[in-house]
């Protein structure tokens, strides 16, 4: 028995506008709303409501037995939130049929887990929030931006509570190994792997329309009898692509949409089945430890970290920006944390890419920016203001040390203070209790002198020696004594 | 081989390209160069190419003995020379002004007299076209191309002129109609044209109406540079330096640069700003300098040359060229072999095949200012620009410009 794993990103970055670094300092707003506006709800008028409409449709049409998973960034559900609100309805239905699966990501689809483990839990977690308000969904599997992984990340993901990771089949890692099982992570053995095929996947995504690729036309049946031709104790082929391949990068007109809705039924034919991410990692058993000591990506022929962080302009933006990380933490300005989030989307630094040949024309494809020295003087730019009014937050000259615990301390007299008022409104209601008593008493006994008391039951939460019992005149006096 | 300059005495970009591809094309083997020039100084570099000068050819006969001649001219053309080319003139200049060895004097420069001085050089050409024995004529710029007409009338030779400039990018689109008259006559008479760039190839075929089968286009490479000039010394500098080097003339858009520094020096002080060189703009270069208050960060060195071009340029951080129009535009190499990062404008031929630049549009010079901050103060961007430029660079060879030339001199001869 086989079973097809599909996994379908969706991912927009929050593009910068033009930002000349005489705005420094003065204009704190970074991003081309109409750029973003126009490419997602272009792409989601060409590609993903009518991919997310044929998933749709495969699944009522399958009764079931069709499925498969979606990864959805948090910036990109926000664009939707703002520009394509249609959209989210969309997927809203589609978790309704139970038969998709949402994974987890880092919410701004950044790179934080390659330098800064307590941002990533921490995005990941609001991706994870963000996923179960708008469709009810827990998500048990986790694939990262650009299906980077190293052992490093495994421990902590499983931490997080994700039983499975998605990750790319790269060469390099596999060796003479073929991605189509399932994997366990060495660093954590419970956690289990899924690779993508990137033959399978990429014949899909940058080949179906190429007539001068040898197996052009592609055939869903013929796509099929590959799955079905693969050696028999091979169980999961994992399939994971961007889901504007159907539409946008694929045309509607190469019959992209008809391709996709072909494929289950032969699958059928031939016995295959589908399965989420989760279902293939509690049917089907690990077949070995797979260690990754370096970050692999599923980006570039290299498939390493080399797309976003492969020369001297990536490296020193990526680290001046998680330069502030933890001073941005430490803040609460609202604003401050949207543009924090938005600044680590991985794109950023995809554009500042000086890889040249098949790799260089993918990266300037889908960079706004004519060459990548104008991205980095633009997100340096940017940064440069992002960073400034970070330190408008707190002076530069408290190290983030003594900050943190001089914000601890604050905190700290915070909570101390509310104790106190607690004990004092206590104390109050004691006092009046007692008071209410003595009077009675006194009404009983008909004795003066009762205001004399309600001095002392304030000192007594002041926590001082109760030894005076002046009259209420005298009592600053007194204190000066002390 | 016709041309107007050849180094090291050279005022202009014409030079250093005739002599880049000349050696470039020697290095392609099985070549044997002739280069024509109005006035040789005798430290020419003779190793690639026969140098003869205009200045030296007679063009009326003199009877005078050999070792008068050896004495008068022996240091730049050999004595045979002097004779073989007296056997072939052919009429009678007598009545023009010419010296002992009847020849006319040439100053190798662009003087008030410059039509007349092309018309000399091309009866000469005449003259040397008879004397010597050749396969193809090859003339360098417009001033060149009567003197290659004349060579392929005389001799039926076919004739490939190599066009470095347009007047049309010298005057911004107004352009002086002898001069014209006689790129077009060039143009029409030749039997291939050689264009610097894409951006002059299409300035050919478009406003000279010659047909893009006929244009090719051969980018300019750079010569290495000797180790003499990478090891200048750096002048210490508090600040950073960015500077423009070159004629101070309308072709070049100085007060592009004047306006994106004003720009810059709003934000930022640590920049001084540098326009080394002379032309007919200087004067209202200073006083736009001195409008927009900045005149004390904005210095005005005068005309560079030889070594000093190279001190200027270790002392620079950054290097704009913001050319309005610009055929090709071998600076910004020489400042990236030097290691100093570039920004170029779109309009500039070099543009087309340089990766490791930045390009703006010349006008944009919100785009030039934020380019010129980008590169003083992100050091990240700096240093990319720097390391990617070296390598790139040092890939533009002129053997492979030679080699483009001698394909097209095998397609003109039909080999």
């Amino acid at each position: 028995m086989k079973a097809i794993c599909f996994n379908f990103e969706i991912h927009q970055p929050f593009r910068l506008k033009r930002y000349r670094f005489f705005d420094i300092g003065n204009d704190h707003y970074y991003y081309d709303d109409f750029l973003d506006d126009d490419i997602i709800t272009r792409i989601a008028h060409t590609s993903y409501i009518p991919a997310a409409e044929t998933l749709l449709r495969m699944i009522e049409k399958n009764e079931g037995r069709f499925r498969c998973s979606i990864a959805i960034s948090g910036v990109a559900i926000e664009q939707f939130e703002q520009y394509v609100p249609e959209f989210i309805d969309l997927l809203r239905r589609l978790a309704d049929t139970r038969c998709v699966e949402f994974v987890a990501q880092p919410y701004a689809y950044s790179l934080s887990s390659l330098v800064d483990p307590e941002e990533f839990a921490e995005q990941v977690r609001r991706h994870c929030e963000k996923l179960k308000t708008l469709f009810g969904v827990t998500p048990k599997v986790f694939r990262n931006s650009e299906l980077i992984y190293c052992d490093d990340l495994a421990p902590q993901l499983q931490e997080l509570g994700f039983k499975g990771v998605l990750t790319e089949g790269a060469k390099h890692i596999l060796g003479w190994k073929s991605p189509n099982y399932v994997y366990s992570a060495a660093s954590a053995p419970k956690l289990k792997m899924l690779l993508r095929n990137a033959k399978l996947s990429d014949d899909i995504a940058f080949r179906f329309s190429d007539s001068s690729w040898s197996q052009f036309p592609l055939t869903a049946d013929k796509y099929i009898d590959w799955i079905a031709s693969t050696p028999q104790e091979e169980q999961i082929v994992n399939i994971f692509m961007n889901l504007e391949t159907f539409g946008d990068l694929q045309p509607p007109t190469s019959g992209i949409f008809q391709f996709l809705e072909a494929l289950p039924r032969f699958a059928a034919e031939r016995g295959i089945d589908f399965y989420t991410p989760s279902d293939a990692i509690s049917k089907i058993k690990s077949v070995g430890e797979l260690s990754v000591l370096h970050p692999i990506s599923g980006a570039d022929e290299a498939r390493d970290t080399s797309a976003w962080l492969g020369n001297r302009l990536q490296n020193e933006a990526f680290s001046k920006l998680y330069s502030v990380a933890e001073r941005v933490r430490l803040c609460d300005d609202r604003r401050l944390k949207q543009d924090w989030c938005y600044l680590q989307t991985a794109d950023h630094f995809f554009y500042m890419s000086t890889k040249r040949s098949a790799d260089g024309a993918l990266h300037s494809l889908f960079s706004p920016y004519e060459t990548p020295f104008a991205a980095f003087t633009n997100y340096m730019n940017v940064l440069a203001d992002f960073i400034v009014r970070v330190e408008e937050q707190y002076p530069l000259s408290i190290e983030n040390e003594e900050l943190n615990s001089l914000l601890t301390t604050i905190r700290n007299q915070a909570d101390e203070i509310e104790s106190l008022n607690k004990e004092l409104n206590s104390m109050r209601k004691n006092v009046e209790q007692y008071n209410i008593e003595h009077r009675r008493d006194e009404a009983a006994e008909a004795a003066p002198a009762p205001k004399a008391r309600k001095p002392r039951s304030c000192k007594a939460k002041a926590a001082e020696a109760p030894a005076d019992k002046a009259k209420p005149g005298r009592k600053p006096r007194a204190k000066k004594a002390e | 081989m016709f041309g107007w300059e050849f180094p090291p005495h050279i005022l202009g970009g014409l030079g250093t390209a005739s002599y880049g591809l000349t050696q470039g094309m020697w290095q392609c083997g099985d070549m044997d160069i002739t280069f024509v020039i109005p006035k040789p100084f005798g430290d020419e570099d003779k190793s690639f190419a026969n140098i003869i000068g205009c200045s030296q050819v007679p063009v009326a006969w003199r009877d005078v003995d050999r070792d008068y001649v050896d004495a008068r001219i022996g240091r730049l053309m050999s004595p045979e020379l002097y004779y073989r080319l007296r056997d072939h003139i052919y009429a009678d200049f007598n009545y023009m002004r010419t010296n002992d060895l009847g020849c006319i004097e040439f100053s190798g420069r662009y003087p008030d007299n410059l039509l007349e001085e092309i018309n000399n050089y091309s009866i000469v050409a005449g003259v040397i076209a008879r004397t010597l024995d050749f396969d193809i004529i090859h003339s360098h710029d417009w001033l060149t191309y009567p003197a290659g007409i004349h060579a392929k009338q005389v001799t039926g030779k076919p004739l490939v002129i190599h066009v470095h400039a347009t007047e049309y990018d010298r005057s911004r689109g107004k352009p002086n109609p002898t001069v014209y008259n006689i790129e077009r006559d060039g143009m029409l008479n030749s039997d291939h044209i050689i264009t610097v760039s894409e951006l002059t190839r299409r300035t050919v075929i478009d406003h000279y109406g010659i047909h893009p089968d006929k244009v090719t286009t051969v980018h300019n490479a750079v010569i290495p540079l000797s180790q003499e000039l990478l090891d200048v010394e750096k002048h210490p500098s508090k600040d950073k330096v960015v500077t423009f080097l070159g004629r101070i003339t309308m072709q070049k858009g100085p007060e592009y640069f004047v306006e994106a520094a004003a720009k810059v020096l709003r934000n930022s002080h640590n920049v001084r700003f540098v326009m080394a060189g002379s032309g007919d703009m200087m004067e209202k270069m200073i006083r736009l300098v001195a409008d927009r208050g900045i005149a004390d960060r904005f210095h005005f060195p005068g005309f560079q040359k030889g070594k000093q071009v190279y001190e200027m340029l270790k002392a620079s951080d950054v290097y704009i060229m913001p050319s309005v129009s610009e055929p090709f535009g071998i600076s910004p190499l020489e400042a990236m072999q030097m290691g100093v990062p570039s920004i170029i404008s779109k309009q500039s031929g070099c543009a087309e095949i340089l990766d490791n630049v930045i390009k703006t549009d010349y006008w944009d010079i919100d785009a030039m200012a934020d380019a010129i901050h980008a590169i003083i103060s992100y050091p990240a961007l700096y240093r990319q620009l720097r390391e990617d430029g070296l390598a790139e660079v040092a890939r533009i060879t002129w053997d492979k410009a030679g080699r483009k030339v001698i394909d097209i001199y095998n397609r003109v001869l039909g080999r």
